[in-house]
């Protein structure tokens, strides 16, 4: 991991009335670093990627961003309406500052879409738009990959593709990435640290040691036990002591 | 050709010029209420200029700026519920406007004129405004194009892509303030968002770019003016519901084509 800083959140917090959004969140990107930030509904993980965006002001706390920091970002919700007629060539190139054909297909190419530049972007089914808008994304050539579940539509071979594909172009890109996913099985596999979210940070670390905490496992169960064939005991999740089998030397636990 | 056709058919073309290329992101930006609020504000502009004697049309130019910056505002601040304080802000304003015009003692107002628009009504003086209008819209338009396209499609992916979209969103809403209140002499103020939008939906047909898109409106409302026009003269129709009869007609016409993708 490099020490070059990218962006960083520090105890940011963020209330709309009487209701807490988030409380004393704090993240550090990286370049070729992949952070992925999990939680249930409704946690707060779209509104730390907008903090981290500049796209919505936090109450409290303060957003940090390399100067000149280029980011590329895929939204969470995407609908063009059906009366703008635009190609996913020109829909991409709208990411820069003059249309640029070359670096289109280019981009395109790399994240294997480029049968789809000539169609309109409303025909796109949902893994294919996931595609393109990554390629859009990577078009500027971002330092930071904001990624709003970017497994949405997408289906189970093509998801396990796209992580790897984001995991591949990391080396060669070099960028950093901070997604939001809730597919916990291959989040595990391609990231360097996860978040897990609620309001707060429940925990923080790398995948293996955050997948034993037991505030992990009190949001999402025992993945990796349910992942087996045969499942034979019964957990309180409460008081389950999973942790306590691999120390957790190396993580941050706050409260809220 | 009679002088007074010429003029108001030189003054349509500028409106439809403007409402072409302004109407598309209208639709595109789903903001058809937008030019129903201020084109039904216009009206409050004409009764202030009556009741003051001063400049009609600078009266009208402010209101329609006024109600263009408030919705601007509300339109940011999604907590006030906009769509509904919009149609609120528009339709007190026409009422205001109405009421305060009949209560004007010396004035004899042709109140038709205005709700529906009139071609004899069109002045020299009118031609000179709408077609400078129309060169300051187009103007800023192309300058504007690529970031306002941009926005359209997505206002967030825009912004962290470096937009300014706040300041872009905020022309284009002050172009069309200042198309309605110039437009409103020739189609009215109660049909003026139907020839934003319908001119632009029937062009829809038959693009295959946004450009072409915005390029087939101001075809497709030139259209429509001559035959309203032609309608209007003929049957001695008000002008506004004859021009906007003959865009829905083309639109309904255009509907049995089968559709270009993308």
């Amino acid at each position: 991991m490099s020490t070059t800083l990218l962006a960083k959140l520090e105890h940011i917090g963020l209330n709309f009335g009487q209701r807490v959004i988030l409380h004393d969140v704090s993240l550090e990107v990286y370049p070729q670093s992949i952070l992925t930030l999990i939680g249930p509904n409704g946690a707060g993980k779209s509104t730390v990627l907008k903090i981290l965006l500049g796209l919505q002001k936090p109450d409290s706390g303060s957003v940090w961003r390399m100067p000149a920091l280029r980011v590329g970002y895929v939204p969470q919700k995407f609908h063009l309406d059906r009366l703008l007629p635009l190609t996913v060539e020109r829909f991409m190139g709208l990411n820069l500052r003059r249309h640029d054909a070359v670096a289109v297909r280019q981009s395109a190419e790399e994240v294997g879409v480029l049968d789809l530049l000539p169609q309109a972007v409303q025909s796109l089914s949902g893994g294919e738009l996931q595609r393109v808008l990554l390629a859009r994304a990577l078009l500027n050539h971002p330092q930071v990959l904001v990624l709003d579940e970017p497994g949405q539509g997408v289906d189970v071979t093509g998801l396990s593709e796209l992580y790897q594909l984001i995991n591949r172009l990391k080396q060669a890109h070099g960028y950093g990435v901070v997604m939001v996913s809730h597919d916990l099985h291959l989040v595990m596999e391609a990231t360097d640290q996860v978040l897990c979210l609620n309001q707060h940070i429940c925990c923080s670390g790398q995948p293996e040691a955050v997948s034993r905490h037991p505030e992990y496992l009190r949001l999402f169960g025992d993945v990796r036990a349910a992942g087996l064939a045969v499942y034979t005991h019964h957990h309180d999740h409460q008081h389950d002591m999973h942790g306590c089998i691999v120390p957790l030397a190396d993580e941050e636990h706050q409260h809220g | 050709m009679d002088d007074f056709i010429l003029r108001a058919l030189l003054a349509g073309l500028a409106v439809v010029l403007m409402s072409g290329l302004l109407g598309v992101f209208l639709l595109w930006r789903r903001m058809a209420y937008f030019g129903d609020t201020l084109s039904h504000s216009a009206l409050l502009g004409v009764a202030l200029g009556l009741m003051t004697g001063t400049s009609m049309n600078l009266w009208v130019m402010g209101v329609c700026v006024t109600v263009a910056l408030l919705m601007l505002y509300v339109q940011h601040n999604p907590a006030l519920g906009s769509d509904t304080l919009l149609s609120i802000i528009g339709h007190s304003a026409l009422a205001l406007g109405t009421v305060a015009l009949t209560f004007l003692p010396n004035v004899r107002v042709d109140l038709m004129a205005y709700l529906f628009g009139d071609i004899l009504a069109v002045t020299r003086f009118d031609i000179a405004l709408t077609w400078g209008m129309a060169v300051i819209v187009a103007v800023i338009m192309v300058w504007i194009w690529r970031p306002l396209l941009s926005l359209s499609v997505h206002a967030e992916l825009a912004q962290v892509e470096g937009v300014k979209v706040w300041r872009i969103s905020a022309i284009y809403m002050l172009l069309v303030a200042l198309m309605v209140a110039v437009a409103m002499k020739v189609v009215g103020v109660l049909l003026l968002t139907a020839l934003l939008i319908i001119p632009a939906a029937t062009a829809r047909r038959f693009a295959k770019t946004p450009e072409q898109m915005a390029v087939f409106a101001i075809v497709v409302g030139g259209l429509a003016l001559l035959a309203g026009m032609g309608l209007s003269l003929q049957l001695d129709t008000p002008t506004g519901p004859s021009i906007v009869v003959a865009a829905s007609v083309l639109f309904l016409l255009v509907q049995f084509v089968p559709q270009r993708s993308p």
